[in-house]
C-alpha cells in the first residue's frame, strides 16, 4: 500500500511541490488534492498580463486537468478544505467528503488584506489576486469608466496599468509619498511616477481612505482630508497575508504564517508546508522564487531523501508592466556605513544605484535599463568583492567582462522572432518562445533540454535567461542560489569536493554512497566532475575510472563526427624537427589519413583514423619520440611560443626554451577544463599570451605573467598577475597557479569565468602575497605531476585497455569470423 | 530467427558501466553492460546524427551519446524526452558467462 499524500491548496506551490516529487520519487504516494478555485494549476505571476488582455488563461494555465490524470492524481477542484483532524489523520472539505493522510501539505497560500473602512463590501470592491478577481475587473471595465486602485506597491501598480490597458481611466491611491517605498529609493520611484503618468495613470499620493461610499455599488471614495473621487470599481491591493486560518484551526502552531522549519515541516512533522503562507525564520514571502525552493526541499523530504534544506532566500523584485524595467534588491536604502555608486541619466530614463559596504553588494535599485539585474543579484548573494572592478561595476556586465557580440543593446524583448539567440544548434528567439509558453518551462534547464539553445558552447546563456524573464514573467530568474552539480543529487560542486577531502573519499561508488546520490551511478556530468575530483584529491592512489571519462579522454583521441578520430602528437614549445616531420608523414600515409591540418596550437593534426588503428599508430609515432598531446582532454594542451631571441631582432628572452620548459613540467596534467599556455619573446606578443590561461610574456626585466585569457567562446584578455626575474620564478608561479586553478575550480569551469568568480585579488593572495602557500602549491602541483606524466598513448601502443580498440566480435552472413 | 543466438563473448569481456561493438555486414551492434551487469544490445548509431553509443557513457539504463548528448534508453532504444528518435534494439542474454547476441532486431521502432 502506498502511503497517502493531501495537499490543500492546488497553486504554484503545492502543485510544484508535486511536479518535483514525481521527478524523483513518482510511486512513493497516493497523492490529493484540493483547491478552493475552479481551476486546474495556473500562473498567478502572470494575473497582470492577463488583466492587461496580454495574456489568456490558456497561456497562463500551468497544469490542465488531463495533467492530473496522467499523473494519477486525484483533483477536487473548487473544493476548499475545512477542517484538518490531526488526530484522525484527515482532512475535511466544504461538502462534508473527507479524505485520509498519511502525510499532509499545506500550501494555502495568502489572502489579500482588506482595509477596516465603512464600505469595503460594496459591490465593485475588490481585490487582486485570483482569475476570479480579474474576470470581475474585466467586467467592470466593459460597463464602467472610473477605477481606483488603492495601494501603491507592486500588486497595485500592476493591476492600474492592467485596468488602463482596458480603457479605464484609473487613479491610484497611496498612503506614502512615494510609490514602491519597499522597493525603490526616492529617485527611482520618481521616474516611475513619471513615466507611469505620461502613460495616463493618475496618482493621488498620501492620501489616506477614510470610506468608501454607494449604495448597492461602489460611487465614490472619501479620505481623510475631506476630498473625494468617483470610483465606479475601487480594487484594493494594500498588501497580503499569509492564509493561516485553516492550519490555526486545526492547532499548528502559527505566527505571521505557519511556522516552518528547514525541510518545511510545522510543529507536526506529518504536516508539511510551502509557499506564501509560511513563516521561516521569522520570514514570510510573497514571490515566487522561494516558492520554489522551498518546493524543492519539501519533495526531496517527502520522498525521503532526507537531505535537501531550505535556508531562506534572498529575494528581489521586478514590476510586470510592460514597457517598464526596474529591479530592486536587498538595502538599497543604506546607511552611514554604506556608500553609494549611483550612474542616472535622466533623458534616457535610465537610472542605477549600488550600494556598497567594503566593497561588497549589499543592495541595488535599476530603473530604465534592468539587463543587467541577475548580475548585480549574484555578486550582491554571492558578496563578491567588487574591488577589481569597483570602477566599471555601474556600466553593467557586458562592459566589465568584455562583449563578444552579445552586447547589452541587443534587447531581447526588441529582437525578431528570427533573430538567432544559439549560433551553436540554430535556435531562434521565436522557436525559444514557443517552447516557453507552449511547454511552460520556468528554469534555464527546461529551455535548454527543449530547444538545445545554450546547451552547448554556453554564450547564448544570458540572452536565453533574459528571454526567459520576459515570456514568463519577473521573478522566475531567480536560480537556486547554490546550483548542485546535477540533477543527481542536491549538493554543489563545492560541498562534494569538501566532503572528498574532509571524509577522505576515495572512489566514486563512495561518493554517491555517502552524500546520497538519487541516481545508482550518476549521470555523465556528475560522473566526470567526480572523477576529475577524486584524481585532484588523491594523486597516486586514485584508481581513474575510465568508464566515467568522456570518450575522447577514454580513448585518448577526438572522436569525429562520423565517428572516426584524429590525432595529435605533441609538440614541445611548438618546436619540432625533419625527423618529427617524417615520421607523421609516414603515418598519414601508412594510415591513409584523409586530413592533415596544422592546430591554433602550433601542432599537426592528422584526421578520420578508426579506432582500432589508433595503438598501431601511436606505435608508430613513439617510435619517432612522438608522444599523446592531449589534444582530446581537460588537461594542458599547448604552450604556443614565438622564437624568441634566439632569432628575433625584438626578443628579450629565450621563450621557446621558456615554452618547452613549461610543457616539460605541465604535460600530462588533468585540470578542470583544457588548459593552455603562451610565451611571447617581446611585448609585441607574438605568441598570443594574453588570451591564454597562463600567459608569459617576456621584457628585458624578465617575465610578465598574465592569467585568465581565452580567446574561445567570449574572448578575454587575461589579467596581469605579476613581473617576475627569473626562469625559475616563472615555472613556480605556473606550477602554483595550476594548482589552485585545480583545487579551487569547478569542473568545465576555465580558467577565465573561475578567475571572474573568486575575483584576481584571490589569486593574487594565493599566488604573489603569500611565498610560503605559493611554494606548496607548486609542490602539491609536482607531486601530482609525478604520477601523470606516462605517454597514454605508449601505454596502449604496448597492449594496456585493449578492449578500448577492438571489436568484441565481427559476424558475417551469421558465421563468426574473429572473436577477441 | 528469435533463437538463433551468437555467443559474442564472456561477460567480463564488457567493461561495466560500458559497451563493446559487435560488426555485422548490416551495420554495428553495441552490447552493454550496466553497473548492474544486466545487458543491452542496439544498433551502434544515435537516432540524431548517427552517432556511435557503444562511444557514449553508459549510466543507470541509459547511454548518452558522445556527440551531441542524447541520452538513449537502453532496453528500447528510445531518446529520453524531449528529444524525439529511436533505434534498433537487439535481444541479449546472459548463460553463465557467456553473453549471447540475436541478430534478429526487437520489434517497436522503425530505427534505422
Amino acid at each position: 500500500m502506498k502511503e497517502k499524500l493531501v495537499v490543500i491548496g492546488n497553486g504554484m506551490a503545492g502543485i510544484r511541490t508535486v511536479e518535483e516529487l514525481l521527478k524523483v520519487a513518482p510511486d512513493t504516494y497516493d497523492i490529493t488534492v484540493f483547491g478552493a478555485e475552479p481551476y486546474g494549476n495556473y500562473n498567478r505571476i502572470m494575473l497582470s498580463p492577463l488583466l492587461a488582455g496580454e495574456k489568456t488563461i490558456d497561456d497562463i494555465m500551468l497544469n490542465d486537468e488531463q495533467w492530473y490524470v496522467d499523473n494519477g492524481i486525484t483533483l477536487h477542484k473548487g473544493k476548499e478544505v475545512t477542517e484538518i483532524d490531526r488526530v484522525g489523520r484527515r482532512v475535511v472539505a466544504v461538502d462534508g467528503s473527507s479524505e485520509k493522510y498519511d502525510r499532509l501539505l499545506i500550501a494555502t497560500g495568502s489572502t489579500p488584506f482588506i482595509i477596516p473602512v465603512p464600505g469595503n463590501d460594496l459591490e465593485g470592491v475588490v481585490s487582486f489576486r485570483d482569475i476570479h478577481d480579474v474576470d470581475r475587473m474585466l467586467q467592470a471595465a466593459k460597463q464602467h469608466k472610473h477605477a481606483v486602485v488603492i495601494g501603491g506597491g507592486l500588486l497595485g501598480l500592476e493591476a492600474a496599468n492592467g485596468l488602463m490597458q482596458q480603457g479605464m481611466s484609473v487613479t491610484v491611491v497611496h498612503l506614502m509619498d512615494t510609490l514602491l517605498e519597499r522597493q525603490l529609493d526616492k529617485p527611482a520611484a520618481e521616474m516611475l511616477k513619471k513615466s507611469l503618468e505620461e502613460r495616463g495613470l493618475n496618482f493621488l499620493m498620501g492620501a489616506q481612505t477614510e470610506a468608501i461610499v454607494g449604495k448597492e455599488r461602489v460611487e465614490k471614495i472619501r479620505f481623510k482630508d475631506g476630498t473625494e473621487i468617483y470610483a465606479d470599481l475601487v480594487v484594493m491591493a494594500v498588501g497580503i497575508r499569509a492564509n493561516t486560518a485553516l492550519a490555526k484551526k486545526a492547532g499548528i502552531h502559527c505566527e505571521r504564517g505557519i511556522v516552518v522549519n528547514d525541510t518545511m515541516q510545522t510543529f507536526d512533522p506529518r504536516v508539511y508546508a510551502v509557499g506564501e503562507c509560511v513563516q521561516h525564520r521569522g520570514i514570510t514571502y510573497g514571490l515566487v522564487a522561494p516558492l520554489f525552493e522551498m518546493a524543492k526541499v519539501c519533495a526531496n523530504h517527502l520522498a525521503q531523501y532526507g537531505i535537501g534544506r531550505y535556508q531562506g532566500t534572498v529575494t528581489s523584485t521586478k514590476l510586470k508592466v510592460t514597457g517598464i524595467d526596474l529591479f530592486s534588491a536587498g538595502d538599497f536604502h543604506g546607511d552611514e556605513n554604506t556608500e553609494e555608486l549611483v550612474f542616472q541619466d535622466a533623458s534616457r530614463g535610465v537610472y542605477r544605484k549600488l550600494v556598497v559596504q567594503n566593497n561588497r553588494i549589499k543592495g541595488a535599485v535599476m530603473y530604465g535599463d534592468t539587463l543587467d539585474s541577475n548580475w548585480y543579484f549574484d555578486l550582491m548573494r554571492d558578496e563578491t568583492d567588487i574591488s577589481d572592478f569597483r570602477d566599471k561595476v555601474l556600466f553593467g556586465q557586458a562592459h566589465h567582462l568584455g562583449d563578444a557580440g552579445h552586447g547589452e543593446e541587443q534587447r531581447v524583448a526588441a529582437m525578431s522572432d528570427d533573430t538567432e539567440i544559439c549560433g551553436c544548434n540554430g535556435v531562434c528567439k521565436g522557436d525559444i518562445v514557443k517552447a516557453i509558453t507552449e511547454k511552460k518551462l520556468f528554469t534555464l534547464d527546461d529551455v535548454r533540454a527543449h530547444t538545445k539553445a545554450s546547451s552547448s558552447c554556453g554564450s547564448c546563456t544570458g540572452l536565453v535567461e533574459a528571454l526567459l524573464a520576459h515570456v514568463v514573467g519577473g521573478d522566475y530568474s531567480t536560480a537556486p542560489h547554490l546550483k548542485p552539480m546535477c540533477g543527481c543529487t542536491v549538493h554543489t560542486h563545492d560541498e562534494v569536493r569538501a566532503a572528498i577531502n574532509g571524509q577522505e573519499l576515495k572512489s566514486i561508488p563512495e561518493v554517491m554512497k555517502t552524500l546520497e546520490w538519487k541516481t545508482p551511478d550518476g549521470c555523465p556530468k556528475c560522473r566526470m566532475a567526480l572523477n576529475y575530483y577524486l584524481l585532484c584529491a588523491w594523486p597516486g592512489e586514485y584508481q581513474d575510472a575510465s568508464q566515467s571519462r568522456f570518450i575522447n579522454e577514454r580513448a585518448h583521441a577526438n572522436i569525429q563526427k562520423d565517428g572516426s578520430y584524429s590525432v595529435i602528437p605533441r609538440m614541445w614549445g611548438g618546436d619540432t624537427t625533419p625527423a618529427e616531420l617524417r615520421a607523421i608523414a609516414e603515418v598519414a600515409e601508412k594510415y591513409k589519413v584523409k586530413t592533415v591540418h596544422v592546430t591554433g596550437g602550433q601542432r599537426i593534426a592528422l584526421f578520420g583514423l578508426k579506432k582500432e588503428e589508433l595503438p598501431a599508430v601511436w606505435d608508430d609515432l613513439n617510435n619517432a619520440g612522438l608522444v599523446s598531446g592531449h589534444a582530446y582532454g581537460k588537461a594542458l594542451r599547448t604552450v604556443k611560443t614565438c622564437v624568441g631571441k634566439e632569432w628575433c631582432r625584438f626578443g628579450t628572452q629565450d621563450s621557446t626554451r621558456m615554452g618547452i620548459e613549461l610543457e616539460k613540467m605541465t604535460w600530462g596534467c588533468w585540470t578542470p577544463h583544457k588548459f593552455k599556455l603562451a610565451v611571447s619573446g617581446c611585448p609585441r606578443n607574438c605568441a598570443e599570451a594574453t588570451i591564454k590561461d597562463f600567459g608569459v610574456v617576456s621584457v628585458d626585466s624578465g617575465w610578465e605573467l598574465h592569467v585568465g585569457g581565452n580567446g574561445g567562446v567570449k574572448v578575454r584578455a587575461t589579467d596581469f598577475l605579476c613581473h617576475v626575474k627569473t626562469g625559475e620564478e616563472v615555472k613556480e608561479y605556473c606550477a602554483a597557479f595550476m594548482q589552485l586553478y585545480r583545487e579551487n575550480a569547478h569542473y568545465l569551469e576555465r580558467t577565465a569565468p573561475w578567475v571572474e568568480r573568486v575575483g584576481l585579488s584571490y589569486i593574487k593572495e594565493h599566488i604573489v602575497e603569500d611565498e610560503e602557500g605559493r611554494k606548496k602549491l607548486a609542490e602539491r602541483f609536482l607531486y601530482s605531476q609525478k604520477f601523470s606524466q606516462q605517454d597514454p598513448w605508449k601505454e596502449r601502443a604496448q597492449g594496456a585497455e585493449k578492449h578500448e580498440f577492438e571489436p568484441l566480435l565481427q559476424v558475417m552472413n551469421e558465421k563468426v569470423l574473429v572473436n577477441s | 530467427m528469435s533463437d538463433n543466438w551468437i555467443e559474442v563473448g564472456s561477460l567480463n569481456d564488457i567493461p561495466q558501466q560500458g559497451a563493446r561493438v559487435v560488426q555485422t555486414e548490416k551495420g554495428d551492434i553495441a552490447v552493454f553492460r550496466t553497473v548492474d551487469d544486466e545487458l543491452f544490445a542496439l544498433r551502434d548509431k544515435c537516432p540524431h546524427r548517427g552517432g556511435p553509443l557503444s562511444q557514449g557513457i553508459v549510466h543507470g539504463k541509459r547511454v548518452a551519446c558522445p556527440l551531441h548528448d542524447w541520452k538513449i534508453n537502453l532496453a528500447n532504444g528510445e531518446a529520453v524526452a524531449p528529444d524525439e528518435g529511436c533505434t534498433t534494439s537487439f535481444p541479449v542474454k546472459l548463460e553463465g558467462e557467456r553473453v549471447m547476441l540475436s541478430l534478429a532486431a526487437n520489434k517497436g521502432c522503425a530505427g534505422n
